[in-house]
């Protein structure tokens, strides 16, 4: 278990920081040192707006170890409405009725912990976007 | 054997050694609850050695995917050079994921081609079933990127199940076509005695088995197992020196992609599958028609259907109508899988890709169980991350 490993991820996996290269103006998430498009090595912190779409999805049943408290539990593709794909799990969600193109959005949650005295750790989950009552 | 383009060429080399394979060995792929990581990988050696005829070799080359993780051991080169007594030799181990056994079949292959190496043993291991419980889940998911895909909970089977249903959604495949690629698997298994799971399996027990992670059930995913294969390769102008019947290297790549697969700008298709299929094809002056038979990995049945398309035999879309009509069945357009494939002789991670390219030899050898003059073998790490492409033919 390390502390450092986490926090230094803090920031991107809190809110969804990604990089913007300055040069071509490709976004990235996962964030990168170096542009996946053009090289560039000039790059930019950018804020996702944290909406998007189903691209796939699944279920995942046999979970790995350190997850199996949320067992069974969707895991999705999700395109964000700036085009970059992210891997993240739906929450809040009928495992029933997910599909390709549902519209979801960002929220945070507790990934994983390291057993029942160790550290917990968050990060992003996305959760249907529910139509307005 | 051309130099690559652009890289061999570049420092001046206009031709390399052609590389011939005169032996082959293996361990049965299983639980061998009584053998060690150790014990399993010097008896393939040896038994690949035997079959060469030799007592020695200048190199050995280990591929193996995650040793540290699964028995708390690494310095492989060193452990299995020691144990195999083959004294004060160049020796290491090279990784790739589930792609580590083809990795390190390129390594050897580059060795002998390059002239640094005149014998060399490529040895793929796997030991697997000495972790418990959800562990050997974990350890596989190091495949993928533990920072932004494993960290939210995404299993190995759970990145290529969404791969499965995005690939159903855009090409409208029907499920049952798909699953037709474990029970060719397991079909051909059957007269395979290294094979785990020699017992054929009906369409129905597929589609009906558990699901593991939606769409993909536990019949269409390759078991956690242990297993050893050796290659002793040479070069081909010394072949015969040890055999009668050398098999020669004709096309050999090896080639990467994102390692996230929501970085691909279509996940549906394999770039590093195409792009290594490609220099492979190039390297051996062939084509996808010239090709008799072909070693597929199909550790998850929507892998088997894709690799079909990416390595040129289908276009697009088409693979498991492919797959479904018998094409890849013994006797059919295309056998694949000849020996059980990841799915029924197992997926011992690490030692797969060497698995794959005994099986092709024994093929093309004659004394296999298709009649081949030339052959392809595809070995994955990762979910398309690094992809190598071997290209086997007859020395005629």
């Amino acid at each position: 278990m390390s502390v450092p490993r986490h926090w230094r991820e803090s920031k991107r996996r809190y809110r969804l920081l990604g990089t913007k290269c300055k040069s071509c103006k490709k976004l990235h998430y996962p964030p990168r040192t170096v542009c996946s498009s053009c090289k560039s090595r000039d790059l930019e912190e950018y804020q996702f707006k944290g909406k998007g779409n189903i691209y796939s999805y699944t279920i995942i049943r046999n979970p790995p170890e350190g997850y199996t408290f949320c067992r069974p539990y969707a895991a999705a593709l999700v395109e964000l409405e700036e085009g970059e794909i992210v891997t993240a799990q739906i929450t809040d969600c009928d495992l029933d009725h997910l599909e390709i193109g549902m519209p979801v959005e960002v929220v945070i949650r507790k990934l994983f912990a390291y057993g029942e005295s160790g550290i917990i750790v968050y990060g992003y989950k996305f959760r249907p976007i529910l139509p307005r009552k | 054997m051309p130099c690559m383009p652009g890289i061999g060429k570049k420092s001046g080399c206009d031709e390399m050694n052609d590389v011939a394979i005169v032996g082959i060995g293996c361990t049965p792929v299983g639980e061998p609850w009584n053998k060690s990581l150790r014990e399993i990988a010097v008896e393939s050696t040896w038994a690949a050695m035997n079959d060469a005829g030799v007592n020695e070799v200048d190199g050995l080359v280990v591929g193996n995917m995650s040793s540290g993780n699964f028995v708390d051991q690494e310095s492989l080169g060193s452990l299995i050079a020691d144990y195999a007594g083959l004294g004060n030799i160049t020796a290491f181990k090279v990784e790739g994921a589930c792609g580590s056994g083809g990795v390190a079949f390129r390594t050897g292959v580059m060795a002998v081609a390059s002239g640094m190496h005149d014998v060399v043993c490529v040895t793929g291991v796997e030991k697997m079933t000495d972790v418990v419980g959800d562990s050997a889940t974990k350890i596989l998911a190091n495949a993928s990127d533990r920072e932004y895909e494993a960290v939210h909970g995404v299993t190995f089977v759970g990145l290529n199940a969404m791969v499965m249903r995005r690939y159903m959604h855009d090409y409208n495949a029907r499920r049952e076509d798909i699953c037709s690629i474990p029970v060719n698997s397991h079909k051909n298994a059957v007269h395979n005695k290294n094979a785990m799971f020699r017992r054929e399996i009906s369409l129905d027990s597929v589609i009906n088995s558990p699901m593991v992670a939606d769409p993909l059930s536990l019949m269409e995913c390759a078991p956690i197992c242990d297993g050893a294969a050796s290659i002793i390769l040479t070069t081909r102008e010394r072949a015969k020196e040890f055999t009668d019947t050398p098999i020669i290297v004709k096309g050999s790549a090896v080639k990467v992609d994102t390692i996230g697969v929501h970085d691909r700008k279509n996940v549906t298709s394999m770039t590093a599958t195409v792009e290594a299929a490609k220099e492979a094809y190039n390297m051996a002056k062939l084509t996808p028609k010239d090709m008799d038979t072909a070693e597929l990995h199909d550790a998850f049945s929507i892998m088997g259907v894709i690799g079909l398309e990416d390595l040129g035999f289908v276009r697009h879309g088409k693979g498991a109508h492919f797959a479904a009509e018998g094409q890849i069945g013994i006797g059919g357009k295309l056998p694949c899988c000849t020996y059980g494939g990841l799915k029924a002789r197992g997926h011992p991670v690490g030692a797969t890709g060497v698995y794959q390219i005994l099986e092709l030899t024994k093929n093309l050898r004659g004394e296999g169980v298709v009649d081949a003059q030339n052959g392809i073998a595809q070995n994955i790490g990762g979910t398309g991350s690094t992809v190598s492409v071997t290209i086997l033919g007859r020395d005629i």
